[in-house]
């Protein structure tokens, strides 16, 4: 009897139980205690079943993505933060301006509360920081066992000013693709932290939100055909895919691309190829010749694009393939990756 | 980054392929024998750099490709059974077997770990005392020695849950299956400089002295590699059937003592098939009689299991230098990466996998007018 005499088992205070999930007690705690004071706004409060918000007439952007990060918390961000940038980033390159997300969580049973706290904190400031607002959720309660602590689904609606339109299918012969920095920092840091390898201090993931930047390049280059973010499959899956959308070749030079000694290191030594290594603050854009001067100074001008480039152009050769100038002054394929990269053996 | 773009070098290389230019007076042809360097070879296209007329053919030496079918079936079946801990090398996980891979088996339920060092696994075998921990090992002198180290250390530390699945091959047989083919076409070897660092010269000696051919010790970078072409081109215009070694930043003459005495210790030669080239006597190591406790054939006593390979398969052409990869009328359509119907594509060390991932912007036509290749 003493059991059933306990209405909240003592574990409920620190750790995620099944009950969490039961839209119970335990769940309207998590919204009362966790979720409604980091991301407290207007439409969140009326805690309805659905958000209702004031948006202008014209178009929208809708994007989702769902976060499965392990560790939760590395070097330069954690999942929290990844989930929030992520569809930002997503909802950026379209063009759009980003302005509420929503937030799905499936918690592990036996999760610790304070990693939750710390997650939502961290959705919360970047959340601010990019002036967007989480408006609506949903929480889920796994047996432990069934997931890695927390997976996170975002989904997030942008405004798309009028004249805009972008699209990859857009990309034509001729343009100039620009870069905004270095890759691979992400998916190399998770590797090592997942590896338990020390592979210098300076490694941390480029998580990062793009909106600003995206903005002052459309404001620079109008003109612009297509962005895009980079993150699993890295560059290469990114060219790819604006290659077999826009029917075109896309050519680029190995010497222009930045690769931090510390991702060429640790990626010499896994066998990996920095190209297809995933990233979360790095994005392209297909931009006119006539503009593209003006888009790499506005890309240089922030703290994002510092390191911005040209890496190539678009190519009315090979179309629907993208091929690498390499250091030697040879010719090759990049190739869309069937799957992961695996390390290789010798 | 230092010890690396030196060897990347456009000038250096251009310096290197103006050389080779004004030595090579005659359409040498040429074999890189490791995986490794004909991955870079085509990475960087080496091959296209060369004068008219000479060719690379490209060699054995991919470990994953050449594994045998049935090895990677026994993985897999390793891997099904219930409490035992199947560990390898990130690339042997996608490698298939007659029927799935190990990747698949992971998805079936199998314990699948990836592991970066077979003293991984041991560390494993040591966390887990109520599971069997299976290493699966395969690979040239390369790798034999570290996972002859782990099964010495299991031994020695007394750890009767781990055990080796060796699948270990040695280079000079296979050269020696390959040079004295009838039809050979091979003139010049460049030999792999990492099994040479493990076990040196010697046995390539006797290889340049039974075939008359000119060998050279080579790295796995483009400058390595155009600088040991140059190398090549060299003897033979002189010539000369020599070993010569332009790998000297990690190969000496006598290799390294150490990891061939704990090699020594733990395996011994076997006869061995590989995939693509068959059966080779005394081609391959496995675990001594006296470490058979650490013994995965023998531990859970896995019966031959013979599988046939596909017959269209042409890679013993491609090895050979009578085909190149996209004159195999499966290339790229009955087999890619994701489906290969032999060694070749399996890995991106093997030849054909090499030229799918970065050539297939040029036509067939433009490859064998390129290499003078037969059709």
């Amino acid at each position: 009897m003493t059991a059933l005499a306990c209405p909240l088992p003592i574990p409920a205070d620190q750790l995620i139980v099944l009950g969490h999930g039961s839209g119970g007690r335990l769940s309207a705690r998590l919204t009362d205690e966790i979720f409604l004071p980091a991301f407290r706004n207007p439409a969140l409060e009326r805690l309805d079943d659905q958000a209702s918000v004031e948006v202008p007439a014209g178009r929208i952007a809708i994007s989702t993505d769902s976060y499965v990060v392990k560790p939760l918390f590395f070097p330069g961000g954690d999942i929290g933060e990844l989930s929030v940038y992520g569809t930002v980033n997503d909802l950026a390159v379209g063009g759009a301006i980003p302005k509420y997300l929503s937030a799905g969580f499936i918690l592990e049973e036996g999760l610790p509360l304070e990693t939750l706290r710390r997650i939502v904190a961290s959705m919360a400031q970047a959340a601010r920081r990019c002036a967007v607002e989480i408006v609506t959720g949903d929480t889920k309660v796994v047996e432990r066992g069934s997931g890695d602590g927390i997976f996170i689904n975002t989904a997030g609606v942008g405004l798309i000013p009028a004249g805009v339109s972008l699209s990859a299918a857009n990309v034509r012969p001729g343009d100039r693709i620009l870069l905004n920095g270095s890759l691979g920092e992400h998916g190399i840091t998770i590797l090592s932290q997942r590896e338990g390898l020390e592979l210098g201090g300076d490694l941390r993931s480029d998580a990062a939100p793009l909106h600003e930047l995206c903005a002052a390049l459309l404001a620079a280059a109008p003109g612009l055909h297509a962005m895009r973010d980079l993150t699993r499959g890295g560059l290469s899956s990114a060219l790819n895919e604006v290659a077999r959308s826009a029917q075109v070749g896309v050519e680029i030079h190995e010497r222009a691309i930045p690769v931090t000694s510390a991702v060429r290191g640790a990626c010499e030594l896994f066998g990996l190829d920095p190209l297809y290594v995933a990233n979360e603050g790095k994005m392209i854009a297909f931009v006119p010749e006539a503009q593209a001067d003006a888009a790499l100074a506005a890309m240089r001008s922030h703290p994002f694009g510092a390191d911005a480039r040209f890496i190539g152009a678009v190519t009315d050769k090979h179309p629907r393939m993208v091929t690498l100038r390499t250091t030697l002054g040879t010719e090759r394929i990049v190739d869309m990756l069937a799957q992961d990269q695996l390390p290789r053996i010798c | 980054m230092k010890h690396l773009d030196e060897y990347r070098d456009e000038k250096l290389a251009n310096v290197l392929v103006d050389r080779l230019t004004q030595v090579a007076q005659h359409p040498w042809v040429l074999m890189e024998v490791c995986g490794g360097q004909t991955h870079t070879l085509v990475r960087y296209g080496i091959d296209d750099m060369l004068p008219a007329g000479m060719e690379m053919i490209h060699g054995p030496g991919c470990p994953v490709c050449v594994t045998p079918l049935e090895i990677i079936d026994k993985a897999i079946t390793l891997a099904l059974t219930p409490g035992v801990i199947l560990a390898s090398y990130g690339d042997m996980l996608r490698v298939p077997g007659s029927t799935t891979d190990l990747l698949h088996a992971k998805a079936q339920g199998a314990e699948v770990r990836m592991v970066y060092s077979p003293l991984d696994a041991l560390k494993l075998a040591r966390e887990n005392p109520t599971r069997e921990v299976v290493f699966f090992g395969i690979g040239f002198e390369t790798t034999a020695p570290p996972n002859a180290a782990a099964v010495w250390q299991a031994a020695r530390q007394g750890i009767p849950n781990f055990s080796l699945l060796a699948s270990h091959v040695l280079v000079p047989p296979a050269l020696r299956a390959l040079l004295g083919a009838p039809g050979n076409r091979v003139q010049g070897l460049i030999a792999p400089g990492h099994v040479c660092a493990i076990v040196g010269l010697e046995q390539y000696e006797e290889i340049a002295r039974e075939f008359q051919i000119p060998i050279v010790v080579g790295g796995f970078e483009p400058v390595d590699l155009l600088e040991a072409i140059v190398m090549l081109a060299e003897q033979l215009e002189q010539g000369r059937a020599e070993v010569e070694n332009q790998y000297t930043r990690s190969v000496r003459v006598t290799g390294n003592p150490a990891a061939q005495r704990m090699l020594a210790d733990v395996l011994e030669v076997c006869d061995r098939k590989w995939r693509g080239l068959g059966e080779i006597p005394l081609s391959g190591l496995k675990v001594r009689d006296k470490y058979a406790a650490w013994d995965a054939e023998i531990k859970f006593h896995l019966a031959p299991n013979p599988v046939e390979e596909p017959a269209e398969c042409i890679s013993s052409l491609i090895l050979q230098g009578h085909r190149k990869p996209p004159q195999c009328p499966a290339f790229g359509i009955r087999c890619t990466p994701e489906r290969p119907l032999g060694a070749p594509m399996v890995s991106s060390e093997g030849a054909c996998a090499a030229y799918y991932q970065y050539r297939r912007h040029q036509s067939e036509d433009d490859l064998v007018a390129l290499k003078g290749g037969s059709r």
